[in-house]
């Protein structure tokens, strides 16, 4: 049997995406369904002075509006053991449950009719009087606080460093210092968050957008004193979410209150503007970096201070310390975070939160020290190559960083760059090349699978995980079909439901790594039981051998010696008049943690073109290499690495969250005014992974690659635009006025 | 002010096939065709006409339906993305973007593939930056717009 796992097999679940049959949260039909709109504050702090809900309770078709004077009080029962999703301290926003605004956009009433149509018009028609209080709305770096304790203990630190890092500056030949500054920025998946909530009795249903099923559960349970057994989420296809349904918000809550509420199915779809204010978003964020090294380029000292906004009701952190405390070789460092409260909406994580932005500041900063050397960016890194994980103290469980580099720079012809900005021109047009490294931690989590052979020769592999775009079905399929030694279009792998076994979090690029290795362990189990049954039966090929005597392989059980014949899966069951044999498996996470730091690595390489007089940044072609362990599938991990460049491109070039701190709001709230990146923005993007297998971290040796594919993009073109120019523009995004201004 | 009547009974042709339904004089073509038919390939991105999720063929030609009310499409012939494959046989737009693996989420999809559909047949694909051009209305946030591009370019060649 020809291996499955590294073969670029197509999406298993393609044909249903490109012929409309996918069914995405809102597309549930449910007799009798109503729809809910929200109506939301819009002031940025103070209180809810009085509703006047009358004539949206007259409007047609109205069946109920719910203000917090008559939403009904909810336990909202503490969660012993806060996932890692979630803010590590203060308290979620409880939503309807008193007069006070706690930023510009808290949902402050909500209606239920027959219709959308009449919904979102009765919502219009809700007449809201509120009282103001003075808000913080402008981000001042110098109010930063450190980040809390439960925020400590889930790994953002305040600060973090080793060596001396003043004495080491002090005596360092060369020393750069520079600020960076990265807007706020919205995820803007293109399915907007939405959630039909249906009661049965005492059970509850939730069609939901969500990254994990059972910590939705786990938050409705909680949030509604229910028992857990009594909701099931059900989330097969989601449209995009980058992080932003990695929690859940409090629209859910919401949808569920007006079901009760009308005794009907309800949904309750965001709007593309309220997604600016009713889901996360990436903080704005502000650092301030100073390196410092000897003439021969090795690093010193380093320091990195990172600010970054956050709500006031609850607190959520990002581990934008992370790159620097272990991207490169430097025996003196310190590095602090500190958070601003401000009256918004509580952030969350967004595509590799906090690196990114970790990985922008030191990437940046790591070109202009390579200006003021006189040295080869790519050069530079080199001689600060991390040979281990210095902040931990621990080998690098793989690196192949530097054939990442080598691979990557060979392919885009860097050694075609001269040094000197501004001296690659053609006409009006000035040409930059700009590198940058990249970097993301690889975690594991633990989580289950089962595995059913069936009697019609197809095995089902089910698990309550979630594919949000990078192919996890697709993938999953492979490792299973691998495992079992069947085709790919024998296996069917199911997803995005309670009823399945449990499976972790589908964020951080864990899933493969965590969950891959719990479908290998099911997929083992499945055959081992039915080995088991073949062995123990009164007849049969297999009867009465030993244990060891029957292995699985070739699609089926034959004798551990080689000798006679091997019996597929489905024949075994028929001899035994069996429909379907099934068995679970779960992977944790080992001993690697205490005896590695493992981490995926890229090194990107950017052209830019600047239009002299316009101030228009194009970039014709990226390349990258990439180091993410295994792939398990070069199609759509290609796919994953390309849609990182592109999100990268939008973080450098265009993505930014225009603020009115009179309102506390986000003006440019829909998909014309915040600018994304469009098919003409993009040419030419060239993926490569560098061979590895990083068994060291987990049996199936892949690292994980969603959050590495867009760091290190935007400091590339940033130092692409800079070679080009010899303007360094340090505020994200680079927009024509700032290059002209 | 008097309530304007808020009911229509109306007939849509989509896909060939003729549906009487009811609809509010401000349902959109596009929650007439996901929420009254069922016919939920045509996807919301936005409802304010600028992600493209929506594209939809209304007499041939490309159209966000977000941005059109039901009643405006009486009479007239809609295309969506169910009504471009024979049975199980894709139209070719549709497997050259499972081929050049031209999404990753897929809800932006059916928008790209009935634009690409309308381009291909206005004779607007001709060469890849006149595919990026015309499909620049679709947004896709996960960035698969080299492989779309690659799709669109390899459809056209095998209609063309």
């Amino acid at each position: 049997m020809n291996a499955i796992i590294g073969q670029p097999v197509s999406r298993v679940d393609g044909p249903a995406k490109v012929t409309g049959h996918a069914t995405y949260a809102a597309e549930f039909s449910l007799p009798d369904l109503a729809y809910a709109a929200m109506v939301l504050a819009t002031i940025p702090r103070g209180h809810v002075r009085s509703i006047d809900r009358a004539a949206a309770e007259a409007a047609p078709g109205v069946l109920a509006v719910m203000t917090h004077e008559d939403a009904p009080r909810l336990p909202y029962k503490q969660i012993a053991q806060r996932p890692q999703v979630d803010a590590q301290s203060g308290e979620q926003l409880h939503v309807l449950q008193d007069d006070q605004v706690r930023f510009n956009g808290e949902p402050v009433a909500v209606v239920v009719a027959e219709t959308l149509e009449q919904a979102v018009h009765a919502a219009e028609l809700v007449r809201v009087e509120y009282a103001r209080s003075p808000a913080v709305t402008i981000f001042d770096a110098k109010q930063g606080r450190p980040p809390g304790e439960g925020n400590a203990k889930a790994g953002r630190v305040p600060e973090l460093g080793r060596g001396d890092v003043e004495g080491a500056m002090a005596e360092a030949p060369v020393r750069v210092e520079a600020r960076y500054v990265h807007p706020r920025e919205h995820h803007n998946a293109i399915e907007p968050h939405v959630t039909i909530a249906h009661w049965e009795g005492e059970s509850l249903t939730l069609y939901d957008k969500t990254q994990w099923v059972d910590n939705d559960r786990k938050e409705i349970a909680h949030v509604f004193g229910m028992e857990e057994e009594r909701i099931r989420v059900v989330s097969p296809f989601v449209g995009g979410a980058f992080g932003s349904a990695l929690r859940t918000w409090p629209h859910v809550t919401l949808a569920v209150m007006a079901a009760k509420r009308v005794g009907r199915p309800v949904r309750l779809e965001l709007t593309r503007r309220q997604l600016y204010m009713a889901v996360g978003f990436r903080p704005h964020s502000e650092q301030h970096l100073r390196l410092g090294a000897d003439k021969d380029g090795r690093l010193v000292a380093l320091e990195h201070d990172v600010v970054q906004q956050v709500g006031r009701y609850e607190e959520y952190a990002e581990t934008a310390l992370s790159p620097t405390s272990h991207l490169y070789q430097c025996d003196n460092l310190r590095a602090r975070y500190r958070l601003v409260e401000m009256d918004t909406n509580s952030p969350c994580p967004m595509r590799a939160p906090g690196v990114v932005t970790g990985v922008l500041g030191l990437e940046m900063a790591m070109d202009e020290l390579a200006v003021d050397l006189g040295m080869d960016p790519l050069e530079l890194r080199l001689r600060n190559y991390a040979e281990q994980d210095q902040q931990k103290g621990l080998p690098w469980s793989s690196k192949e960083l530097r054939a990442c580099y080598e691979t990557a720079a060979e392919r885009f012809g860097w050694a075609r760059r001269k040094p000197e900005p501004r001296s690659m021109r053609e006409g009006g047009t000035l040409i930059g090349y700009g590198m940058a490294t990249a970097i993301y931690h690889s975690d594991r989590s633990g989580g289950s699978a089962s595995v059913a052979l069936t009697g019609n020769g197809m095995a089902v592999v089910r698990s309550a995980s979630s594919d949000m775009g990078p192919g996890t079905y697709t993938s999953m399929t492979q490792v299973a079909a691998e495992t079992l030694g069947l085709p790919v279009d024998h296996v069917r792998f199911e997803l995005g439901d309670t009823n399945l076994p449990y499976a972790p979090v589908h964020g951080g690029s864990i899933t493969m790594a965590s969950l891959g290795n719990a479908v290998v362990a099911a997929c083992q189990a499945v055959q081992t039981k039915l080995a088991g049954l073949a062995q123990a039966a009164q007849q049969g090929p297999f009867a009465g051998l030993a244990e060891n005597a029957v292995v699985a392989r070739d699609g089926g059980l034959g004798r551990a010696d080689g000798s006679g014949p091997v019996v597929p899966y489905a024949e075994l069951l028929r001899q035994h008049n069996l429909g379907w044999v099934e068995a679970e498996g779960s992977a944790q996470p080992g001993e690697e943690t205490k005896k590695y730091s493992s981490a995926a690595f890229g090194a990107i390489f950017v052209e830019v073109r600047v239009d002299e007089a316009l101030g228009t940044v194009r970039v014709p072609r990226m390349v990258g290499a990439y180091d993410v362990g295994r792939v398990i599938n070069p199609k759509t991990a290609r796919s994953q690495c390309i849609g990182g460049m592109v999100g990268g491109l939008g973080m450098a070039l265009e993505e930014r969250a225009e603020w009115d701190a009179r309102f506390g709001k986000v003006m440019n709230a829909n998909l014309a005014e915040y600018l994304v990146p469009v098919n003409a923005d993009v040419a030419e993007l060239e993926a490569i992974f560098v061979p590895n297998d990083d068994r060291n971290f987990n049996p199936l040796g892949v690292k994980g690659l969603a959050e590495v594919a867009i760091c290190g993009v935007a400091p590339a073109i940033a130092n692409a635009v800079w070679h080009a120019t010899g303007r360094r523009i340090r505020e994200l995004p680079i927009t024509p006025e700032r290059l002209l201004g | 002010m008097p309530e304007p009547s808020q009911n229509f009974s109306l007939t849509l042709h989509v896909n060939g096939t003729e549906h009487r339904v009811a609809v509010d004089a401000r349902t959109t073509l596009l929650d007439a065709l996901r929420d009254r038919l069922h016919l939920t390939g045509t996807k919301k991105g936005c409802a304010l006409g600028q992600c493209g999720a929506c594209t939809v063929l209304l007499d041939g030609r490309r159209v966000v339906s977000c941005l059109m009310l039901a009643v405006m499409a009486e009479g007239r012939q809609v295309t969506t993305i169910e009504g471009l494959a024979q049975g199980d046989d894709l139209h070719p737009v549709q497997a050259a973007f499972v081929e050049h693996d031209a999404f990753q989420c897929g809800y932006c999809t059916p928008g790209q593939i009935m634009s690409a559909v309308g381009a291909i047949r206005e004779g607007r694909a001709g060469s890849d930056d006149e595919i990026r051009e015309q499909m620049s209305g679709n947004l896709c946030r996960c960035g698969a717009y080299t492989n779309i591009v690659a799709a669109v370019r390899d459809a056209a060649s095998r209609e063309g």
